[in-house]
């Protein structure tokens, strides 16, 4: 008797939250899927009648159109350059502030962890000025190393570079600290240990830290990874896609083509294939994991 | 904190009024008058950036939030009508003391006319036409502005001696799309055909307009840059960055109170040079109309703030704000007008404009021009690749206007 | 030796803190100079022409006093509902028996994969239907339940007495009664982290608001920063101002509870 009713309370307690979750998350996704497989675009915006159920002709277009691929190149290099090298940042930065010999350690830690908290269009439209060819603060700099100036936003090879050095700068503080708590949770005697056997700093890093670091790098690498193939706010305030659209993002396109041009059977389809590829990073991500602390 | 949660509520006769880039600012200075002669009907003015303007009402429209008037660029007008967002205007105007057909310029008229029905009424006229720095022109030892290609070729080489490293001729950003289309409407290309159904950018006139257009790269008169390159056109132009600029009337008004008193007169503005001697420059026949929304519960309060704009000495007085020009002919006797040299080169120009084609899907066939003519410039691809994939790409975005409107041609070309 | 090892890693520490913080500074600083002097900032800075123009443009001619309360207050009442919506099922997850509670979990875990943007069309959709496009209830309605808020409860409540909870049924009190007085205590420090990370998640979304609100007046300061920028990009100075004003705030809240913050992303990531 007491066992009824505490489940139907129970289903009480997550009633809410289901509700809000299956009606605006699972029926979104579900007509998102559904709507990839009409033409719905400014027509059907005007006149429903007008929709078509096309089948998979948004997938069989946006395979073959280049500017799709252009944004999934794009992605991929933001992912796969920039992935890497905020994850290694924020290991860089944990070892600083974690190490035995540093003093005032969350004034540190908090200024490092300082550009997490602030708002990315507030950022992106700093880092814009701070970007400008002529006027801009890095030109400055750079010409007071004699360097000639670098068109970051407007030359096509430096556009995303710019964007990766922009968001490593925002977001190396958070895996920084999920790093910082990783170290803290190696036990001091594995150091003892391996110092006993004359290990010196270098050998220790590589064969005590990273090893027992695994786990937490791999939640780190799955979760800049998942982030990183929803790029959209930077190159939306930034470049807009551009210069020569190389830093246009899967999910600006997917902006553009919904909301701007309402080919959304079109958008949708696009969503769709990068949460397949999105699912298939995690996926591969996952098995590739090394075989023993694998979490939950 | 419950008032928050909800969206405000208006009182019945307050006017939602969604007005675009600085036009926004100057008609929120207009509207006090307004509401003072007209007691009981309220304004509120929402300022849109142009930037964000295209994508914003086409969400509003769909998301059941839209004004009850706004402003709507010319080239949108077929979009918006075929959306069957725009109230038809025709029953307003005939019992209008104030607005008749034969007052506005006959192609400004035509560009605001669907089917037949009139959709929104003209507001301001644009086009777009040389600015120039009329000191840096001189220094070069070009006594007038160019009237024929080749003679606009001559100077910006002048230019480009006499204006030295890192500056240049004329100022095109990459990412916009009216320089090339309206060099292309200088040599009478057609840019679609057979009823707009197809793209026709292979044809000899774009390729030659397009040729020219490389060629301000090529030759170094223009910097392989896009909008983005530059913080603020008006301090480059204010420094001498750049002699030649191919803009519209709003600057008249921004260059006039963005310029700093040492440059009053050192700029000028001059119709765009034709192909040759025989053919005068043609240019765009913009500008943005007023629209009232089909379902606003406000229609007639709408109305005669549209009527009230429409009147021509109400006209100069925005002309005089804003720099945006009339589209009425009797407000260009006003001798604001008449006796301004610049607006004048307007005045001249607007006899020769012709319309972009009334597609729905004009903003994407234009966006397809402007990155199509940037990955040239920029070396990505050769002209002629580039023209045969833009007709590609253009007839893939009209494929389903070709659908319902079968009016079965053959493709062949 | 040991002094050389400090004296190599506290220069490596400031080095980092200052190039990390070198663009917020020259943010602060270019939103006081006048127009125009962000291209010589030194120089400006070092004459003292400093001015409030900029933010008095902000407050008059632009209307960001009422931005900032839009963005206030749709922060605080999604905090407020999202927390206790998440807490009740974080609780449930963790404490509660029900049919096929486990697997339910993993499946909500596994949709973290899924990207925000994937609904987002027909979600829009969806509201207009409802008439809530353009509203407040439309911008929060997304963000009402996360199953990142609910997983980070979940963890924490783990770890609450069984036996505390038992005690208390056997005295005959009710569900709701145990969650309100005895659970909802012993989850605080959860839930304040749960209560800034959403805080700041609602004051810092752009994506969403930008799509929903048609009308300035209900602008956050994301959104109403992005617009600002359409208009305004070549006044630098005004919109540093409008950065700061946007960034500020939050960086406060931060400073006051980082502790409970990084807490919170510590109990996420280890147990991830």
């Amino acid at each position: 008797m007491a066992m009824q009713r505490r489940d139907n309370l129970a289903w009480l307690f997550v009633a809410p939250a289901l509700a809000a979750i299956v009606l605006f998350l699972f029926v979104p996704v579900f007509a998102s899927l559904l709507l990839s497989f009409t033409d719905f675009d400014i027509y059907a915006v005007a006149d429903l009648r007008r929709l078509r159920f096309v089948g998979i002709t948004n997938y069989q277009t946006l395979l073959t159109e280049p500017l799709f691929w252009q944004a999934l190149r794009n992605t991929l290099y933001y992912v796969a350059v920039g992935g890497p090298l905020s994850v290694a940042a924020s290991l860089a930065a944990a070892l600083l502030v974690n190490a035995r010999l540093a003093r005032l350690r969350p004034l540190f830690r908090t200024a490092l962890f300082l550009p997490v908290v602030t708002t990315l269009v507030a950022i992106a439209v700093v880092w814009r000025y701070l970007y400008h060819p002529r006027i801009g603060l890095f030109n400055h700099v750079l010409a007071g190393f004699g360097v000639a100036p670098i068109d970051w936003l407007g030359d096509p090879a430096w556009a995303m570079p710019s964007i990766i050095i922009m968001s490593i700068w925002k977001n190396f503080g958070f895996n920084m600290v999920i790093f910082v708590a990783g170290l803290q949770a190696i036990p001091e005697r594995l150091y003892e240990a391996s110092s006993l056997d004359g290990a010196g700093p270098w050998r220790q890093f590589r064969y005590v830290t990273l090893p027992m670091l695994a786990p937490t790098a791999l939640f780190v690498a799955v979760m800049t990874m998942i982030g990183g193939f929803q790029l959209f706010a930077e190159p939306y305030v930034m470049t807009q896609g551009g210069p020569s659209n190389r830093t246009l993002s899967v999910v600006l396109l997917m902006f553009q083509e919904g909301f701007r041009f309402w080919n959304m059977g079109y958008a949708a389809a696009i969503a769709f294939v990068l949460f397949a590829i999105l699912l298939a990073g995690t996926v591969l991500q996952w098995k590739l994991r090394p075989l023993d602390g694998g979490s939950s | 904190m419950l008032a928050v949660a909800c969206a405000p509520r208006d009182d019945g006769a307050t006017v939602q009024f969604w007005a675009l880039g600085h036009e926004g600012e100057a008609v929120a200075r207009l509207v006090p008058a307004f509401e003072r002669s007209h007691p009981g009907v309220t304004v509120r003015v929402q300022q849109i950036p142009w930037s964000a303007a295209h994508e914003k009402l086409l969400t509003a429209f769909v998301g059941d939030s839209m004004p009850d008037l706004f402003q709507l660029g010319t080239t949108w007008i077929p979009e918006f009508a075929m959306l069957g967002a725009l109230e038809p205007l025709d029953a307003y105007v005939a019992g209008s003391q104030t607005v008749a057909p034969d007052a506005y310029f006959a192609g400004v008229w035509d560009a605001n006319e669907i089917d037949g029905t009139l959709v929104a009424l003209p507001w301001y006229v644009d086009t777009r036409l040389l600015f120039y720095r009329s000191d840096l022109l001189a220094r070069a030892g070009v006594a007038t502005p160019p009237r024929t290609w080749a003679e606009w070729s001559a100077a910006m080489e002048r230019l480009k001696q006499s204006m030295g490293a890192d500056h240049h001729a004329i100022f095109v950003p990459l990412s916009e799309w009216e320089v090339p289309v309206v060099l292309a409407l200088s040599q009478r290309a057609e840019l679609l055909r057979d009823g707009d159904r197809y793209g026709n950018f292979e044809s000899d006139a774009f390729r030659t307009a397009f040729a020219f257009y490389l060629d301000l790269f090529e030759r170094g008169f223009a910097a392989r840059a896009g909008a983005g390159a530059t913080a603020s056109v008006y301090r480059d132009f204010a420094e001498g960055w750049f002699c030649f600029y191919l803009s519209g009337p709003w600057n008249l008004g921004e260059f006039a109170t963005r310029l700093p008193p040492a440059l009053t007169d050192a700029w000028a503005t001059a119709p765009l040079p034709g192909p040759d001697a025989q053919r005068p420059g043609v240019s765009l026949a913009g500008g943005a109309s007023l629209a009232i929304a089909k379902d606003s519960p406000r229609k007639q309060a709408a109305w005669q703030l549209v009527e009230w704009l429409a009147d021509p000495a109400r006209q100069v007085e925005f002309y005089r704000i804003s720099g945006d020009l009339p589209p009425r002919r009797s407000a260009w006797q006003h001798p604001l007008l008449a006796g301004d040299a610049r607006a004048q080169a307007f005045r001249t120009q607007l006899e020769s404009v012709r319309a972009v084609p009334k597609v729905p899907e004009w903003e994407r066939i234009a966006a397809k021009i402007s990155r199509s003519t940037e990955s040239v410039v920029r070396g990505e691809q050769t002209p002629d690749a580039a023209l045969a994939a833009l007709d590609a790409d253009v007839d893939a975005i009209l494929a389903k206007r070709r659908s319902l409107l079968p009016d079965a041609k053959p493709a062949a070309e | 030796m040991r002094l050389l090892r400090s004296l190599l890693l506290h220069t490596a520490l400031v080095a980092a803190t200052v190039l990390t913080l070198l663009p917020l500074a020259w943010m602060v600083a270019a939103s006081f100079v006048p127009e125009g002097g962000s291209s010589d900032l030194l120089a400006n800075l070092r004459a003292g022409s400093l001015t409030l123009a900029h933010y008095e443009a902000l407050f008059t001619r632009l209307d960001l006093a009422r931005t900032l309360a839009n963005s206030a207050g749709l922060a605080a009442t999604v905090t407020v509902i999202s927390v206790l919506v998440n807490a009740l099922a974080g609780y449930a997850f963790a404490k509660l028996r029900f049919a096929g509670r486990d697997r339910l979990f993993r499946i909500l875990v596994a949709t973290l994969v899924i990207p925000g943007q994937l609904g987002m069309l027909p979600l829009f959709l969806l509201l207009k239907q409802l008439g809530l496009v353009n509203t407040y209830a439309g911008v929060v309605i997304p963000g009402i339940a996360s199953v990142f808020g609910i997983f980070l409860v979940r963890q924490y409540a783990l770890s609450i007495p069984q036996s505390l909870l038992d005690a208390a049924r056997i005295d005959g009190a009710g569900e709701l009664r145990i969650f309100v007085s005895i659970v909802l205590p012993l989850l605080r420090p959860i839930l304040v982290t749960l209560g800034i990370f959403t805080f700041l998640g609602t004051w810092n979304d752009f994506l969403w608001p930008l799509v929903v609100l048609t009308d300035d007046r209900l602008y956050t300061l994301p959104v109403a920063l992005a617009n600002l920028l359409g208009e305004h990009v070549q006044d630098v100075e005004l919109m540093m101002a409008g950065a700061v004003l946007t960034i500020a705030p939050v960086v406060v809240l931060f400073a006051a509870l980082q502790r409970y913050y990084m807490q919170g992303i510590v109990t996420s990531g280890l147990r991830g």
